[in-house]
């Protein structure tokens, strides 16, 4: 496919890196030439230098040829302009814009019908519905949700402690008490398939897959107890911490947002007036301290500098907090970041990109497409959801005798409202939603792609 | 300072004044009360050469008009005015001195109340309706009631919100609909539209015209001139549920009844301000209620006369149906308060308003809080919505020039050896613009014993608590006056 990026920073940066690996055409605009340079040189992509709301730079980038224009500029009128122009230049164009401020938030729909757009992006409001997820189960780092949130897959740390360490994999069952499945294990920064003598060590960090409704005896018999947070320490003042604080207004969760500009704080105190909002310099601990952070529930550092994030994180840490979110911008800190007792990490870059790379996938193609990809363990591994239909191989046939690709794994199959983690005598039929847990390099873009 | 265009405000202004005397002039020809008629005519002829030599000193105006201009401008034309209008009141011969004219004027102006007269009764017809008319005139505000009838065209009109700002009560006064002169019709409109069915009310009780028209524009400007020498002791108890009801609709945000016009009806009842109102109204009524039972003994009048002075009280208007100076303590203690906390802002009624006490008390709880961790940062909400720092400075300001003033009066009064419950309540009435206070000066007393000094403090009070404080205050700096 032709795809434009309108953008070249974080976000374009990222898709780029994917799309380019997924094998499409890409052409970059954006208005600044060193961002443009660094593309070339990383990713197999042309660049267009100017701005990209402009038709002259649109023509350029043969936007007429183009099947999709993604933009994710800084600004969100440019991106709103960017694509209306686009569209204008070439009617058979989809366009997805990243749509970030606060104020445009309830107008999305409205925005989408006025403005030729296909798909609206809002990174920062996706990664507050990712920690305001974590928060209603302390014990989970992260929990990806399939088939409309039937299906789970969440991450376990094990640490020294847990009735885990130390079992193989077979002998899982006997403990938890009920059916789970183990589809990867990231151990020292690398994913592994394990098998069924895999032995869990500490330090691991495990992938389960399990329905919805399980997710609450798991935790019990694991002997972690879901404390739900009550009292939230949000460090830093920026559009995600806005986003969550107005998520959180309805549930009874006292909310301390710190920021360290006086004018950002009376703003945040004028637009969330159930929040408490303190302002200070969150990473100066005498402050935190003063602001009792031995007492809170959750810790979540959203400050715009990930180093700054991690230090406060680790400090909540040696502070006993039972639970730590922490936002990474740059995904390639996440690695460092698993040697560190920093919690749960919410990279909202990478949560977008899913979506728009999922987009670009349905678009391609359109019967048997995955219906939502979720990267997993650091990007090693994705998890790929399809809904079964007839033109679907190996329908109604248990899976012990349907041979698929390596390193490929259903994890779970919906039916209906009902979700089962596989044996081998499951079977799916069409209707079904399955999730597929794969580490290998070819992309599944079919669902008959997971077969041999 | 836009000397000017200030004139000429008060040019135009003066000759409204001068129309409004018509009417009076006429009930005193029918009436046939000669003295009353020789006042009139003599005031008359005085205003309109006044107007008439001032608008042609002051005809080429410069446009430039800012809030200082307003204020002055705004201060200026209420005292002028008040001149003006004890005109009659001196020339007829019923109030010979001019000290004493002029108390009663103001008092009419400001919508108070107080009197200096002993027998009211006395007073000839055109008297007594002039009285009552400046009661309702002063209520709206006569630079409203000149921006709603000033011919439109002129451009840059913008300033004219400056002397809406001067002249309504309310720590944050805003337009209705973005034309002033639209703003003011609507204003203007909801009042004659109230007193008008206020009016009707009270004719169906079996009031006679004459009556009914003063105590109709007594209620509406939450003035409470009574034209009886026992206010509204001797109507009967309809007329009394009546006016209770019209006084405390008259004590309400004025924009609370155009919302309800636009049926927002919702908007209404969620305001804060109004739901305060309410309460503190009930709460007043039901503890002084069960505090004079024994004084009357029936449920229905002990209802009736706590109702009727908690809303004369509380929306300052000050008519009376019992000598509430006879209650016991705590009642009339809730009364004193009820006269500082007053009604609400962007009504006829005075005191410091409910949205200011509402401020005040989220102002201070946000300081205590802060004092608590100094580090937090909160905003004080109105309904949902913050509210600017400015607004805040300006209701603390607000209330220490209030006290301020109130402290000082009290000294002064004091001088007059009269008791201290007297003067307190003396300088509260007519500072809240109440009328009756207590003891000496109780609803049954007036406050004719006090000597000339007093009185011209007690006129001052009066001007600053209906102008809320500023535009009285600003007459009196350097700063004001000079340069350009």
């Amino acid at each position: 496919m032709n795809i434009i990026i309108a953008g070249g920073g974080k976000v374009g940066q990222t898709l780029a890196h994917q799309l380019s690996a997924e094998g499409h055409n890409l052409t970059m605009i954006d208005s600044n030439n060193h961002v443009l340079e660094h593309s070339v040189e990383q990713y197999d992509a042309m660049a267009v230098s100017g701005n990209c709301a402009s038709k002259e730079v649109l023509l350029n980038a043969s936007v007429s040829e183009a099947d999709l224009l993604i933009a994710v500029t800084a600004m969100d009128e440019v991106n709103l302009l960017c694509c209306m122009t686009a569209h204008g230049l070439n009617p058979n164009l989809h366009t997805i814009a990243r749509i970030r401020t606060p104020e445009y938030a309830d107008q999305i729909m409205t925005m989408r019908e006025v403005f030729p757009l296909s798909m609206t992006v809002n990174p920062e409001k996706q990664a507050a519905k990712e920690i305001e997820r974590l928060l209603k189960f302390p014990g989970f780092l992260r929990r990806e949700s399939f088939a409309k949130g039937r299906a789970e897959i969440v991450e376990l740390r094990i640490d020294a402690s847990s009735k885990l360490c130390n079992l193989p994999l077979s002998e899982m069952g006997n403990v938890i008490k009920c059916r789970v499945l183990v589809c990867a294990v990231l151990r020292a920064g690398n994913a592994v398939a394990p098998s069924g003598n895999f032995v869990l060590q500490e330090g691991d960090r495990i992938f389960v897959t399990a329905p919805t409704s399980n997710l609450e005896v798991l935790l019990k018999n694991l002997g972690i107890v879901p404390k739900k947070a009550k009292k939230i320490l949000i460090c830093g003042g920026g559009r995600v911490s806005y986003y969550l604080t107005s998520l959180l207004a309805d549930d009874n969760i006292s909310v301390y947002l710190m920021e360290k500009d006086r004018q950002q704080c009376v703003r945040l105190a004028k637009e969330l007036p159930n929040a408490t909002i303190i302002y200070g310099d969150c990473s100066s601990h005498t402050l935190l301290e003063d602001q009792g952070i031995e007492n809170m529930d959750s810790v979540i550092t959203l400050t715009g500098t990930d180093e700054t994030n991690m230090i406060i994180s680790l400090y909540a840490g040696s502070r006993g907090v039972n639970q730590i979110i922490t936002k990474l911008s740059r995904a390639e800190n996440s690695a460092l970041a698993d040697s560190m007792a920093l919690g749960s990490t919410v990279t909202p870059r990478e949560l977008c990109c899913n979506n728009i790379v999922q987009y670009v996938r349905a678009m391609q193609n359109q019967t048997g497409a995955a219906i939502s990809v979720h990267t997993i363990a650091d990007g090693q591994v994705e998890a790929v959801e399809f809904l079964v239909d007839e033109t679907t191989k190996h329908c109604s046939k248990p899976l012990k005798d349907i041979k698929l690709k390596p390193n490929v794994l259903i994890a779970s199959i919906t039916h209906g409202a009902n979700t089962q983690v596989p044996n081998g005598l499951s079977e799916f039929m069409p209707g079904d939603t399955i999730v597929v847990v794969t580490s290998g390099r070819g992309v599944l873009h079919n669902v008959n792609d997971i077969f041999a | 300072m836009n000397y000017k265009m200030t004139g000429r405000f008060i040019a135009q202004l003066t000759a409204i004044e001068g129309v409004f005397m018509i009417p009076a002039l006429l009930i005193s020809l029918f009436s046939k009360e000669n003295a009353a008629i020789q006042g009139f005519l003599y005031a008359l002829v005085i205003i309109l050469a006044f107007s008439g030599l001032l608008y042609l000193l002051c005809r080429k105006a410069k446009r430039r008009f800012g809030p200082r201009d307003g204020l002055v401008c705004v201060g200026v034309s209420w005292i002028m005015m008040s001149i003006l209008g004890s005109l009659p009141f001196v020339f007829s011969g019923y109030i010979p001195r001019f000290v004493d004219a002029l108390f009663e004027t103001v008092s009419g102006f400001t919508t108070t109340g107080a009197s200096i007269l002993s027998d009211v009764e006395a007073l000839p017809k055109g008297l007594l309706y002039w009285r009552s008319f400046t009661h309702w005139v002063g209520g709206m505000g006569v630079l409203v009631f000149l921006l709603a009838i000033s011919t439109g065209g002129e451009r840059g009109k913008g300033f004219t919100m400056h002397l809406m700002r001067a002249e309504s009560p309310g720590p944050d006064v805003g337009k209705l609909v973005p034309k002033m002169k639209q703003t003011a019709i609507i204003l203007y409109g909801i009042y004659m539209a109230l007193t008008v069915l206020n009016f009707l009310f009270l004719l169906f009780g079996g009031m006679n015209l004459f009556d009914a028209v003063c105590t109709a524009f007594g209620t509406a400007g939450t003035g409470g001139f009574g034209i009886k020498n026992d206010s509204m002791g001797s109507y009967s108890s309809y007329i009394q549920w009546v006016t209770t009801v019209f006084m405390f609709l008259f004590g309400i945000n004025f924009s609370c009844f155009y919302l309800l016009l636009l049926k927002q009806i919702r908007g209404v009842f969620r305001d804060e301000e109004l739901r305060l109102y309410f309460g503190i109204a009930f709460v007043s009524v039901v503890l002084i209620a069960f505090n004079i039972y024994d004084l009357y003994g029936s449920v229905s009048e002990t209802l009736k006369h706590s109702a009727f002075q908690v809303s004369s009280v509380m929306t300052t208007t000050g008519f009376s149906t019992t000598d509430f100076d006879q209650w016991p303590s705590f009642s009339k203690g809730i009364l004193l308060m009820l006269m500082v906390v007053g009604a609400c802002a962007g009504s006829t009624g005075g005191g410091i308003k409910v949205a200011r006490v509402l401020l005040l008390f989220k102002s201070l709880r946000r300081n205590i809080r802060q004092i608590l961790n100094p580090r937090k940062v909160m905003v004080v909400r109105n309904n949902g919505r913050p509210v600017e720092e400015k607004v805040l400075d300006n209701t603390n300001a607000y209330l220490s020039a209030y006290v301020i003033i109130i402290v000082l009066s009290f000294l002064i009064l004091s001088l007059d050896n009269f008791s201290t419950g007297t003067n307190i309540s003396a300088v509260l009435a007519c500072f809240n613009n109440i009328g009756p206070g207590l003891e000496a000066v109780g609803p049954m007393a007036n406050f004719g014993a006090y000597s000339v000094s007093s009185k011209l403090v007690l006129i001052v009070d009066m001007l600053a608590g209906r102008l809320e404080i500023f535009p009285i205050l600003v007459l009196l700096s350097r700063n004001t006056w000079k340069g350009k």
